[in-house]
């Protein structure tokens, strides 16, 4: 079993479906009147955030809480990060503290992989920067396995801001390790050059979503970041809209099958319009429910047995 | 079959396997446990067969279909995994995760029969007790085990069993079954017999 958990890479085939199918057998604890399992009693867990979060650290923490591990949550803000210490002597004081495992987020990318240099314990990446999301890839591809039946042979089209996504960074490299089909789809400011060769040389790449969607099963529209819409990555918002939004109509153009995705927070209107991300086709809740079950299974997978 | 490889024995520590319970006697032994469930639970009513895996749950599964064929009653049928509450998940690389299935009726207000192949230190007996207490409360838990082989390390005794084994700690017990592993066997393999 892997140590840490810094990217979608650093899972083969067999641990991707060995942690889907845990997160299976993880789910069916949320049914129950007790939510709680023994596994990690005594185990410490800490939420390291650099970055405003409140749907993945509270993930985190749920999972880390069915699990029966104590968890100390640490943001940023109010901590003294603010008075300068560094990253590294953070991870030195919370290492002296006896943290098992460390589920980090930081805005810099990278930073998860310089923490797994400083701590004996696991380290989970949480996102960071705009390099990877590897839980999020996770929870996506339970869900796709989830309502789809399988993962081999789906069609995946990842819509939007590619370039800055760090979830379809660990979407691309996990889903293309389970066989699946990815299509990258966004205005061609908003997708890096060369990308399909450097993480999955079988991903295609389009600037037209329309020509996507008839063959997609599924869609997952990517966030785009506030911020960004005064770079000049596009002309307008409305514009943008326009041409890579989902709505409706090309909503109607999927085949019947079909799913939409999105990560959250959602930017109605912008993205994806309330009619398609409240449809029966959207999955966007069952992900955040999906995302506690993923989060167990990979904690239990790091932290479970002993695997020093 | 008498004890052959102790009393001669020439060349020290030869492995000696036994054969405890073949095809056969696995099947009159499954049907005695049926033939025990139905009477100390008056016809089995009320009551559920939760199976450990790996081999408690076939196990569980026979036991319900003997139950049904003797006094046509069908007892439902469940698996308790127990890798989560077990007592030595930290000594061992990460363990898989199995299922647990329970029966659409649940085990509130049930008697649960927990079922499994060997019953030896009894730790796994006390990790399906704390697997139980998280999903549901049963009346009552009775124990049902192919084989005793004794060394207990915990409070804990089998309410049916097919088999008591005296065995030493140097000795081991496997039990094989045709849905698991394609034959009914329960064999003893020897260290150094006393």
């Amino acid at each position: 079993m892997i140590r840490h958990l810094l990217s979608g890479a650093d899972l083969d085939a067999d641990t991707a479906t060995e942690i889907l199918d845990t997160a299976a057998e993880m789910a069916t604890v949320a049914g129950r009147e007790i939510k709680k399992l023994p596994a990690l009693r005594g185990r410490t867990v800490v939420n390291l955030f650099y970055e405003d979060s409140t749907r993945t650290r509270i993930s985190f923490e749920a999972a880390a809480k069915r699990l029966s591990a104590d968890v100390i949550n640490f943001s940023a803000k109010g901590s003294s990060v603010t008075k300068g210490e560094s990253l590294k002597d953070t991870a030195l004081t919370l290492q002296a503290m006896g943290a098992d495992a460390v589920v980090v987020r930081h805005p810099a990318s990278g930073a998860p992989h310089r923490l797994a240099n400083w701590v004996d314990g696991s380290v989970v990446n949480a996102g960071d920067g705009t390099h990877e999301h590897p839980t999020q890839a996770l929870l996506d591809a339970y869900t796709m396995r989830a309502r789809l039946g399988r993962l081999a042979g789906l069609s995946v089209a990842v819509v939007g801001d590619v370039l800055h996504s760090r979830v379809a960074r660990s979407n691309v490299l996990l889903l293309s390790t389970l066989g699946a089909k990815v299509t990258l789809v966004g205005p061609p400011t908003l997708i890096p050059v060369d990308i399909t060769a450097a993480l999955a040389p079988g991903t295609d790449v389009s600037y037209d979503l329309d020509s996507v969607l008839p063959n997609a099963d599924v869609v997952m529209m990517l966030r785009v970041q506030r911020e960004r819409m005064n770079d000049s990555y596009f002309p307008s918002a409305r514009e943008y809209a326009r041409r890579y939004g989902l709505d409706g109509p090309r909503m109607r153009r999927l085949p019947e099958h079909a799913i939409v995705m999105h990560p959250g927070p959602m930017n109605r209107g912008m993205e994806i319009t309330p009619e398609v991300a409240d449809s029966p086709r959207s999955t966007i809740v069952e992900q955040v429910t999906n995302g506690v079950s993923v989060r167990m299974a990979v904690l239990y997978l790091l932290l479970g047995g002993n695997n020093r | 079959m008498a004890y052959p490889p102790a009393a001669r024995s020439s060349p020290p520590r030869q492995p000696s396997v036994k054969v405890i319970l073949a095809s056969a006697d696995v099947q009159r032994v499954v049907d005695r446990i049926a033939h025990q469930i139905l009477e100390k639970t008056q016809g089995a009513a009320e009551t559920v067969l939760l199976g450990i895996p790996t081999r408690g749950a076939p196990l569980a599964r026979r036991l319900a279909a003997r139950i049904s064929t003797f006094e046509d009653v069908a007892v439902p049928v469940g698996v308790l995994d127990i890798t989560l509450y077990r007592d030595d998940l930290r000594r061992h690389a990460t363990r898989a995760v199995g299922p647990t299935e329970l029966p659409p009726g649940g085990i509130d207000g049930k008697r649960v029969i927990l079922v499994d192949d060997v019953l030896f230190s009894g730790r796994t007996v006390r990790a399906a007790l704390d697997a139980l207490n998280d999903v549901g409360r049963p009346a009552s838990v009775q124990l049902a085990v192919l084989v005793d082989r004794g060394h207990r390390e915990l409070p804990i005794r089998a309410d049916y069993v097919g088999k008591n084994i005296p065995t030493s700690l140097a000795e081991s017990v496997k039990v094989t079954l045709a849905e698991t592993d394609g034959t009914d066997e329960v064999k003893l393999y020897g260290g150094t017999t006393s």
